[in-house]
């Protein structure tokens, strides 16, 4: 799709840039000492912490992965939102203070506190690495994402552009600049969605949403032997025809240019179509991309409000936008690919929904029988709503937060307000999803798109701000990941090799590492163009869940826990889930070749590498109980 | 280089007492949790019967996983922040 930048989102962009890396080089004049630079001195009062975390967690996993999959998936996208907010019940109820109580930069510290283990320093920081640059991805994918629209340059220098930012912000500043950059755009990016969700109450649902709004043709088929001849409609003539997918499709040609049509009951329905030839030149709707043929999508075909049937209805409610949804049928486009001669194509054709199937499980996870569900789709489903659950505690960057603030108190405190501010962004993102699927402006080559795009609908002003906001969140998460990441080679590492590192020398250290780790994200953030970037952070929960938490669940709970029982979980939870990921049949696509090849069919391996992990940690601890004679009993 | 926390902190007395508060309060939670997940693997039909402000049980279920973690941990602060306290004064005197 193509997108015409305008002159006020570049200027509001980059105001909010600049002032970004204005507060960052301010602080960071202020930043010394290694404590200083990992862990803000542990100076941040809890207030700024707690809105911190939330700036840390809402980015765009959140405003555009989720948004984005409840405009295509619905109540699918949702169980994200849920999911991710479930996990903080964990970190408040069971890691928060105590392991506060343990560290002093990284949770790496934490676990180590009572066995000064090469093997825990080992495998937590190389965890920690992993983990983090996991979560890295699709922070890159969204930063290229939210540039497209607001400046019209390609995905590829968005990535380039954050990397290259957030790298300097961290070699410069440090712990404490991110925590305020991230308070900061926390606190906006909530307050903008609250904006953007009112307006979208306001503006209710009406069968033709935008001025500009193309609703998709219907053409009368003329049929002979079961086969489509013609069509009722003058300047048209069929010139192909093709049935995959269960789908007949028919392409037709009207002054020169081929389009492609669903055949449903004798009515021809309008697709859109991305054709590749095989010389690579690329055609959309069977004319060249400037020439605007491709679409935006997304919106009701019969709205029902309190049993009737209407054109349209304004000023609703949060109770009666979501039920007119449930009762009403929206039109969504479903995709799929094939050949055509020698020309790939890939088609997303006319699909009626009704309201009360997008308002339930079911359109992404497959979890009823009579929508296709099996066995194993349940169990990715369970997988997943399990990882996201104990992902969040252990999340290297999230535990590094609780090393911010003076005290286990202010911890807490600055989680349960995380808990509210994020709870309260995640009803907004239902909203929002909602407003974006029925609105008219969802781009079918991108689910990441659907929230900034909704506020372009709205107005440019809230589109600018909105995206240039969560722009700079995005920046402020990577920065806080390549902390994580870079504290975890510099300091964990450092600890590793036995060798005596100045502080000075480990903040050089970091700061070398953090130059690293953001080169390696812009590269992944180029490649993984495209994927839904919820999807892609729930495989960072996965591996989180899988390797960090059963190591600080047990240490916290269970005596017996030894240092090689903890090493030895943290590598095969980490092991276990990434081959499984690396498996799935969503990076088969990534590879090239057919999903049904991969060898486990499931995507989240959360319900298989935890209980590896656990059962590890326990084996192993109780086969080495000798080695804990040594170990340091932990007062509180 | 030294392991001790952040910024050295007192013994805490109310440690053990949080703990046992934060595994039961985990505990409650975890449940309604697993309810939610086994209605939707289970009897997935269920969620789309309508509950409440003609809002089905998949977003009331939702919104309310969402509200209880809220309320928990506002209950959980409380009760700590009390037996903080408690604990506290009753140490004061010793010093």
């Amino acid at each position: 799709m193509i997108y015409d930048p305008s002159v006020l989102p570049v200027i509001i962009f980059g105001i909010i840039v600049v002032a970004v890396l204005g507060i960052s080089f301010y602080l960071g004049k202020r930043t010394s000492g290694a404590k200083g630079y990992f862990a803000a001195g542990g100076t941040i009062p809890w207030a700024v912490n707690g809105i911190a975390f939330a700036g840390d967690y809402l980015s765009a996993a959140s405003f555009l992965g989720i948004c984005g999959m409840i405009a295509f998936y619905g109540y699918d996208g949702f169980l994200y939102s849920i999911g991710y907010l479930a996990g903080w019940v964990v970190a408040l109820f069971v890691i928060a203070e105590p392991l506060k109580r343990r560290g002093k930069f990284t949770f790496t510290d934490a676990l180590d506190s009572q066995f000064n283990s090469k093997g825990i320093q080992l495998m937590a920081a190389i965890s920690t690495l992993v983990v983090s640059i996991f979560y890295l991805i699709p922070q890159m994918v969204g930063a290229g994402v939210l540039v497209t629209p607001l400046l019209g340059v390609p995905h590829w220098i968005g990535v380039l552009g954050v990397g290259i930012i957030v790298i300097i912000i961290v070699a410069t500043a440090g712990m404490k600049s991110t925590t305020y950059v991230q308070f900061i755009k926390g606190a906006l990016l909530i307050f903008f969605s609250l904006i953007v969700v009112i307006m979208v109450l306001n503006k209710g649902f009406s069968k033709a949403p935008t001025e500009d709004f193309h609703e998709p043709i219907s053409l009368s088929a003329v049929m002979s032997g079961g086969e489509v001849t013609d069509v009722y409609e003058a300047g048209y003539s069929v010139v192909g025809s093709l049935e995959t997918a269960g789908h007949d499709f028919i392409k037709l040609s009207s002054d020169g240019i081929e389009t492609w049509w669903l055949l449903d009951e004798g009515e021809l329905k309008e697709c859109l179509s991305k054709t590749t030839a095989e010389d690579g030149t690329i055609l959309y709707n069977g004319a060249d991309k400037e020439e605007r043929k491709f679409f935006s999508v997304g919106s009701m075909v019969r709205i029902f409000a309190d049993g009737q049937e209407v054109q349209e209805i304004r000023k609703l409610n949060v109770f009666s936008f979501l039920a007119v949804i449930n009762d009403s049928v929206l039109l969504q486009f479903k995709n799929t690919t094939f050949t055509d001669g020698t020309d790939k194509v890939h088609i997303w054709y006319q699909q009626e929904t009704p309201g009360s199937l997008m308002m339930r499980p079911g359109l992404k996870f497959k979890v009823d029988e009579d929508l296709g569900a099996t066995g194993k789709t349940k169990f990715d489903f369970v997988s997943l709503m399990i990882a996201l659950f104990f992902g969040t505690a252990a999340l290297p960057h999230v535990l590094i937060r609780y090393y911010t603030v003076p005290s286990p108190k202010d911890a807490r405190k600055s989680t349960i307000l995380a808990i509210c501010a994020i709870g309260f962004f995640y009803i907004l993102t239902l909203y929002m999803g909602l407003g974006a699927a029925v609105n008219g402006v969802l781009d079918v080559e991108s689910s990441n798109m659907a929230a900034p795009l909704l506020a372009k609908s709205i107005g440019l002003f809230l589109f600018a701000v909105i995206s240039a906001v969560a722009f700079a969140t995005v920046l402020g998460t990577v920065s806080g990941l390549i902390v994580a990441a870079s504290g975890a080679v510099a300091h964990d590492l450092a600890n590793f090799m036995g060798k005596e590192v100045s502080d000075e020398r480990r903040v050089v250290l970091g700061k070398m590492s953090a130059v690293v780790v953001g080169v390696i994200a812009i590269l992944l953030g180029i490649l993984f163009k495209g994927m839904n970037v919820s999807f892609l952070v729930g495989w960072a929960f996965s591996i989180a869940a899988s390797a960090n938490f059963p190591a600080i669940l047990m240490l916290l709970f269970w005596k017996k826990t030894t240092a090689k029982g903890i090493a030895s979980s943290i590598l095969m939870g980490m092991v276990s889930a990434l081959t499984i990921i690396l498996l799935s049949p969503s990076m088969f696509v990534r590879y090239g070749m057919d999903a049904a090849q991969a060898p486990f069919g499931i995507d989240n391996p959360g319900m298989i590498s935890i209980p590896l992990s656990f059962i590890t940690l326990i084996v192993v601890s109780l086969i080495t109980q000798k080695d804990n004679a040594t170990k340091m009993e932990h007062k509180d | 280089m030294d392991h001790g926390p952040a910024i050295q902190s007192g013994p805490d007395k109310a440690s053990s007492y949080k703990s046992k508060l934060g595994v039961r309060m985990f505990i409650v939670y975890g449940i309604v949790y697993l309810g939610f997940i086994l209605i939707n693997t289970l009897k997935p039909k269920l969620m789309a019967v309508e509950v409440l402000f003609g809002l089905n049980l998949a977003v009331v279920y939702g919104f309310s996983l969402i509200f209880l973690a809220i309320i928990l941990g506002l209950i959980y602060n409380y009760l700590c922040t009390k037996k903080e306290d408690e604990l506290n004064k009753e140490e004061e005197p010793e010093k």
